[in-house]
């Protein structure tokens, strides 16, 4: 492509922030960069064209794992399509089943037990704690730091991920929740072991952090770069940690009281800039005050039932209507909208993925700068391919 | 001072470097297949069958009521019912499967067919080296190869085991006292049709006893 | 959060003709929605967004649903008038025209049509949802839609998706290509007249339906190689 091409694609004139001019005249260099490339996560590609190092196009390319999740789970009955959740995005399968029974509970009108509430809650910010530990690590994994905090983020992880096991009877394919409640309870067993695990984690937390935050060479690639301003960030639909890092006031824990978010003191960190930096920053501060809604659920969590007694295992089948659930998954907002027809099977099932919808400013946020910093760009917005491509 | 973050996240490496040789908690590596993690009681990685008893094939729980087929979310599990009956845990002729495949390359561990069983016949194996040459029959799992006996589902998840257990001798014990109920209603209903017939003057037959 | 016949109201108060109709919701959700008239719907949607009352900066979540033909059938009381023959009066017969209430089946078929779905949501005053559809004319060759992403740039992948999917057109769309499938695929997977492909790659599983079509594509292949 030559450099009037690209100003030509430019100016067609919508709400696109203007973007760096090439300098001079002549060809670009066109680079692939994906499907198979370390930093991408998975299979997905850019079609990136630089004017030496810089950046000034940028097209995703999408789709390598799609595979239709949502025309499987219309040929389905209700059910069955939450085994099927845990693929999506699959570091954080218990908030994609958390948000599957939330939107079926609204189109049935099903009651969650507290009990229930208590557990999805605590197993949310365990998932939330363990994929913003890992995203960090990847990250810095992107900036050249090949291991060590990746190692540290999994080895925490791990323990997590054994309390998942322990209860749900898997690591990362959990299918734990159901329309109405939960699967098994908790024992008290488990809830002894997963204080214990919770007790150790501000203390990674600040490993972390003093493994992290201060170092130069992370300032010095993260700051100022992938700058993305809070009005675009809201007009594009961007969520979760993306958008609290451009300091914009939206977690939908406090916006939606779903659940029993209401009972807890937390608050919602946000950045300033809106840069990469800030947006490590904002995750390692969630992780902070994740700590502390576990510590609050774990003290009060009641005895009880943990499934609606109305709820029905085989048979389901919801009046005719819709409903559009939503959560604020680790990685943003994560809906299921549901049209039933009264049928065993859902007449239209989707699924809003944070994943994709976050990459809509990938290009906006990319421009002008140099192709190494796409790479860290990319890894800031944390992405699950599992989830993107569906 | 630049560098101080540097050194800081150093340090760090360091103090992780030492304390692996002192504490154990910071040595997470297991030396796999020497050394093996015990694995959690709840643990799932494939769907065996259940009998009870020695005979595999007399104690088999399943009776063929497809409902696992049909809720299977992969479709991996295929069934055929037998022609014949043979008599289940509580003494009742059931069906039973004449065949009973699972294939193991599409099944995806998700546990909803033991969900949905209502005989307890169906339970999660915690069996995870299933490693095979051969890619298609290799993975598809028969029924003289899914049937597993109960002592076995004891070993691996004892607790649950030990809770259907009580349920289903509970529900046999309220099927023997139904059975007996039925019995002891019968015979008083035969019993209690005897006397009506003794008693009742029947036209044309002899008068019984002493008129 | 305003209900819907209010926002309704406002939206009628501020572009004249717009055409709005509420579609009731029956579910236990309540989520009710304004079906929009495609013509207008790009004004509606930037008044919207930029009423200082309703403010619905955020559009989370756009998506496609598709309407088949339906054959509707319905009861119907119709009043018919039905000649009777009555007893007059001394003995006579007389006929008489009279009105009777009978019940009837009609049948008619609801043309089918693929609809986007839009959930509006305000992060500056955190309400929502509220939901918008827009219908096509048919399903066939008339499916263009209004695209609204020149107001809220997150629609931009998803009505790509949409259009990838379901085949709805978005005029005014800056970048309208296939999104998950290849730029070479023709149909649209996610209607539900779709027809799968009979060449997928082999699955062991005995019974299943998609193995038998496999194996017949392959032995007509093969049939046809020799």
């Amino acid at each position: 492509m030559s450099v009037a091409e690209t100003r030509t694609e430019r100016s067609a004139g919508w709400n696109r922030p203007p973007a760096v001019e090439p300098e001079g005249e002549g060809e670009l260099l066109e680079v692939a960069m994906g499907p198979h490339h370390p930093s991408t996560h998975g299979v997905f590609r850019m079609d990136v064209s630089l004017d030496g190092e810089r950046v000034v196009r940028l097209k995703p390319v999408f789709g390598y794992l799609h595979r239709n999740h949502e025309k499987i789970a219309e040929g389905v009955a209700y059910l069955a399509s939450m085994p099927y959740t845990d693929r999506l995005d699959y570091f954080c399968s218990l908030t994609n089943n958390w948000a599957y029974a939330l939107a079926v509970e609204k189109l049935a009108g099903q009651e969650v037990p507290a009990r229930a509430e208590y557990i999805r809650v605590i197993l949310a910010e365990l998932t939330r704690i363990q994929n913003h530990a890992s995203t960090i690590g990847f990250l810095l994994q992107e900036m050249g730091a090949s291991g060590t905090p990746l190692m540290y983020a999994f080895r925490e992880r791990e323990k997590i991920l054994d309390l998942f096991e322990s209860l749900t009877g898997s690591r990362m394919m959990c299918n734990y929740m159901r329309f109405g409640g939960c699967r098994v309870d908790l024992s008290s067993a488990w809830i002894e072991a997963t204080k214990k695990v919770v007790a150790g984690l501000p203390a990674f937390v600040d490993e972390f952090e003093a493994l992290l935050t201060g170092n130069e060479i992370l300032m010095a690639r993260c700051q100022g770069v992938g700058v993305l301003k809070p009005d675009l960030a809201v007009n594009a639909g961007i969520s979760g940690p993306m958008l609290r890092a451009s300091g914009v006031n939206y977690d939908l824990r406090k916006v939606d009281h779903y659940g029993i978010y209401d009972r807890f003191q937390f608050r919602v960190p946000l950045g300033d800039h809106g840069d990469i930096y800030d947006r490590y920053m904002v995750r390692v501060l969630e992780m902070r005050e994740s700590i502390g809604i576990l510590n609050q659920a774990l003290q009060d969590i009641p005895l009880g039932p943990i499934m609606d007694a109305k709820a029905k295992l085989r048979g389901f089948r919801p009046k005719p209507g819709e409903a559009y659930g939503r959560i604020e998954a680790p990685k943003g907002e994560l809906g299921f909208y549901l049209i039933s027809d009264g049928g065993p099977n859902p007449y239209r099932y989707r699924v809003r993925p944070p994943s994709l919808i976050n990459l809509t400013v990938l290009e906006d946020m990319c421009l002008g700068h140099n192709v190494a910093d796409v790479v860290l760009i990319f890894g800031s917005v944390d992405i699950v391919l599992g989830e993107v491509d569906r | 001072m630049l560098g101080e973050g540097i050194v800081k996240g150093m340090l760090e490496t360091a103090k992780n470097f030492a304390g692996s040789f002192v504490s154990e908690d910071r040595l997470t590596t297991v030396e796999y297949p020497e050394q093996r993690i015990p694995t959690a009681e709840n643990a799932r990685v494939f769907p065996f069958l259940i009998y009870d008893g020695p005979d595999w094939h007399a104690g088999l729980r399943c009776v063929a009521c497809q409902i696992c087929e049909k809720e299977c979310p992969p479709k991996c599990i295929y069934i055929e019912k037998s022609k014949d009956k043979k008599p289940d845990f509580v003494g009742k002729p059931q069906i039973y499967p004449a065949r009973f495949d699972i294939d193991i390359s599409v099944c995806m561990s998700c546990q909803i067919c033991v969900e949905v069983c209502p005989f307890e016949a169906i339970k999660m194996d915690t069996e995870f080296e299933l490693a095979t040459g051969d890619r298609f029959g290799g993975l598809l799992l028969d029924c003289r190869e899914l049937a597993k006996s109960n002592e076995y589902y004891h070993s691996i998840h004892p607790t649950e085991a030990a809770e259907v257990d009580a349920r289903l001798a509970e529900e046999k014990k309220a099927a023997e006292a139904k059975a007996k109920a039925a019995a002891a209603a019968a015979a008083q209903k035969a019993a209690a049709d005897a006397a009506a017939k003794a008693a009742a003057p029947k036209p044309g037959a002899p008068a019984a006893g002493g008129s | 959060m305003k209900t819907v016949e209010e926002i309704k109201a406002a939206i009628e108060a501020a572009v004249p003709g717009a055409g709005v109709t509420v579609v009731l919701n029956p579910s236990p959700s309540a989520q009710h929605s304004l079906r929009l008239e495609p013509a207008h719907a790009l004004a509606v949607a930037a008044f919207l967004r930029d009423d200082p009352e309703l403010a619905f900066d955020y559009l989370s979540n756009v998506t496609g649903v598709d309407w088949l033909d339906k054959e509707i059938a319905e009861k119907v009381k119709v009043t018919r008038q039905v000649t009777k023959t009555v007893d007059g009066p001394e003995g006579t017969k007389l006929e008489q025209v009279v009105d009777e209430i009978v019940e009837e089946t009609r049948k008619h078929v609801e043309p089918g049509s693929l609809e986007a779905v839009y959930h509006l949501y305000s992060v500056a005053l955190r309400h929502g949802p509220l939901v918008l559809r827009m219908r096509t004319v048919n399903r066939t060759d008339k499916v263009e839609l209004p695209s609204l992403t020149p107001v809220w740039r997150a629609a931009e992948l998803q009505e790509r998706e949409v259009f990838d999917l379901y085949g709805i057109v978005f005029t005014g769309h800056p970048d309208l290509r296939r999104i998950l499938m290849w730029d070479e695929f023709k149909d649209y997977p996610m209607r539900k007249d779709y027809v799968e492909p009979d060449d997928y790659e082999y699955e062991p599983t005995a019974h299943d339906a998609v193995l038998k079509r496999a194996q017949e594509h392959r032995s007509r292949e093969q049939g046809s190689r020799d």
